[in-house]
């Protein structure tokens, strides 16, 4: 039995910024981290740029290699944790390797969501979440001189595969259930634009649609997908890339309280004593929703694993509550979207009055700016073509500032610090006693 | 750490401070090569804000609890353990903006000619002091202990 005063499970970025904060506070404790991936830990988001040759494999890494020898780690990488006795404070590896903790953090992540079709299991059909799946890929369009492919699903993973897939030459026809892509993080303009620029560089877009049955070509291997109004699109590769649900079984059998995520408080501690939780496997408060929300984004979970650990480590610190963002490029149109993109798809019980949308769009130059305000405040923003300085936007919705003073300048292209009262730009710039 | 101070009333708005810290991040370190002879064209790394009488130079206040460091996805961003700044490794950046999503200040750049990569304030690593409080010619940013 090993005996480790902190324990983490995964090794991505809520895993990694938690070693990190927890070596600021103590330096000496022993601290053990286990992963069911069997690499050093690595950008999840860079898989597409690796599929793509973006990027090479050894760029991929998120930390240097000398990262656990020098943060006194130890990491039983490649293997899985088959359970966890909270009341003992031990976990089991598949080894049969035990682990006692003082303290434990799940850092579990997401899993990748596969509605069950038939010819599901047909070889030259995949997920894309990991390093590994990235490389099956790979290997499988090298072996295979794949010339078609089909993407299910229009959000920002199924987009960054499409274009990865469009960079190999590949021709990709992408499915997507709901009216438009990006329905998620966008609203219909830029979701427009997008779809434009996507057919722009070849690439197909159906709405409206969804992958009924994976058919066979040559034996085992995919040959075409059946819609559901029975169009019939030949392929020699699907990936799947619905959305990605947190990964909760561990917590749930052994007891901790979860939702759609686990459930954490404050202090992102599960209904457990010592045990905690970050990143795309927690339900944390979502500053914008003004409820818990699994947000499964890199920055929240980086956020969300530093302050653990600061907790694990003895120096109490609460979380803010996060805010759904996204930055992206797609078929060379940079766009970034922050909270509340589209009042207009809320249900009925979450409207909130007091909302106005300022925009200034131009359609020639596929320039958008999208100002979401509640009472005077911004709660949300979509920039397509013009992201400069897109976080000052980002700061003003976390920092609640009533923008009634400035409102005017809010969408010029020169917004900057000097558009902002001269107290709140002070303090930003004060923060560490530096005076403007 | 030490950190540039700035003080908008002695500002003039001349903008030396982004000409020199252009040619200090240039290949050449020469005004006309930085200018009009090298690609990719390096980017000023600090930013005149003006309006009317009132213009301050801008540029990464290296943050203690900085939102970049933990938006950065690549792993590219990160403090240099000697000087505390917080330094961009070009290289490893793809591009991915996540860092402009997130800075409160809006002070770092995208530079987009060549290899896609984020620009930003290093404090002018190997310098005594960064060039463009060193060219300053009235003060209006110093670099201080703070």
């Amino acid at each position: 039995m090993t005996k480790t005063k902190y324990l983490i499970i995964g090794n991505s970025t809520a895993a990694v910024n938690a070693v990190e904060a927890i070596r600021e506070k103590d330096r000496l404790g022993s601290l053990c981290l286990v992963s069911d991936e069997p690499c050093h830990t690595y950008s999840r988001p860079l898989i597409s740029y690796y599929l793509g040759n973006k990027v090479e494999e050894e760029q991929l890494f998120y930390r240097p290699s000398s990262f656990y020898y020098l943060n006194k780690v130890q990491a039983f990488l490649g293997d899985k944790v088959v359970s966890l006795d909270c009341a003992n404070k031990q976990v089991v590896l598949d080894d049969r390797t035990g682990i006692q903790y003082e303290k434990l953090l799940l850092a579990t992540g997401g899993a990748p969501f596969v509605p069950e079709m038939p010819g599901q299991n047909l070889s030259g059909v995949f997920t894309f979440t990991t390093l590994d799946d990235a490389q099956q890929v790979k290997k499988f369009i090298a072996s295979h001189q794949v010339k078609k492919a089909v993407v299910v699903g229009g959000g920002l993973i199924g987009l960054k595969v499409t274009e990865a897939l469009l960079a190999l030459d590949i021709q990709v026809t992408i499915v997507e259930l709901a009216d438009r892509i990006l329905s998620a993080t966008f609203d219909r303009t830029a979701s427009r634009i997008i779809e434009r620029a996507l057919k722009g560089i070849g690439c197909a877009c159906l709405t409206n649609s969804t992958v009924k049955e994976i058919r066979e070509g040559e034996p085992g291997r995919v040959g075409s997908v059946v819609l559901k109004d029975g169009t019939q699109v030949d392929c020699q590769l699907v990936i799947v890339a619905i959305g990605v649900r947190p990964r909760v079984d561990l917590a749930r059998e052994a007891g901790i309280s979860v939702n759609r995520g686990i459930l954490v408080d404050e202090h992102l501690k599960t209904s457990v004593d010592d045990i905690y939780a970050a990143g795309d496997a927690v339900e944390a408060y979502d500053l914008i929703a003004q409820a818990a929300r699994p947000i499964a984004i890199l920055p929240t979970a980086a956020r969300q694993g530093k302050i653990a650990g600061y907790n694990m480590a003895g120096a109490p610190k609460a979380y803010e509550g996060g805010i759904p963002m996204n930055s992206v490029e797609l078929a060379g149109v940079p766009t970034i979207s922050v909270g509340l993109t589209d009042p207009s798809t809320l249900a009925d019980g979450e409207r909130r009055n007091g909302m106005e949308v300022i925009q200034d769009y131009r359609e020639k130059d596929s320039v958008y700016k999208k100002i979401v305000l509640e009472d005077n405040r911004i709660v949300g923003i979509i920039l397509v073509n013009k992201i400069d300085r897109a976080g000052i936007y980002t700061g003003l919705i976390k920092d609640k500032i009533d923008i009634a003073s400035f409102r005017e300048y809010l969408l010029k292209d020169d917004f900057g610090l000097l558009s902002l009262p001269r107290e709140y730009r002070k303090h930003m710039v004060t923060g560490q006693g530096i005076e403007i | 750490m030490k950190r540039i101070v700035i003080r908008e009333e002695y500002c003039m708005g001349c903008r030396l401070c982004e000409i020199h810290c252009l040619v200090q991040h240039s290949k050449s370190k020469e005004i006309v090569k930085a200018y009009k002879g090298e690609f990719p064209k390096a980017l000023p790394r600090v930013l005149v804000e003006e309006q009317g009488y009132l213009s301050f130079a801008l540029q990464c206040r290296h943050c203690e609890d900085a939102p970049c460091l933990e938006a950065c996805m690549t792993g590219s961003l990160h403090r240099d353990a000697e000087t505390g700044a917080v330094i961009c490794d070009e290289n490893k950046c793809v591009g991915c903006w996540m860092c402009i999503m997130v800075c409160p200040l809006g002070v770092i750049a995208r530079n987009t000619e060549g290899k896609k990569a984020a620009s930003k304030c290093d404090l002018c690593a190997g310098e005594k002091m960064p060039v463009c409080v060193q060219n300053c010619p009235n003060e209006a940013i110093t670099f201080e202990e703070r």
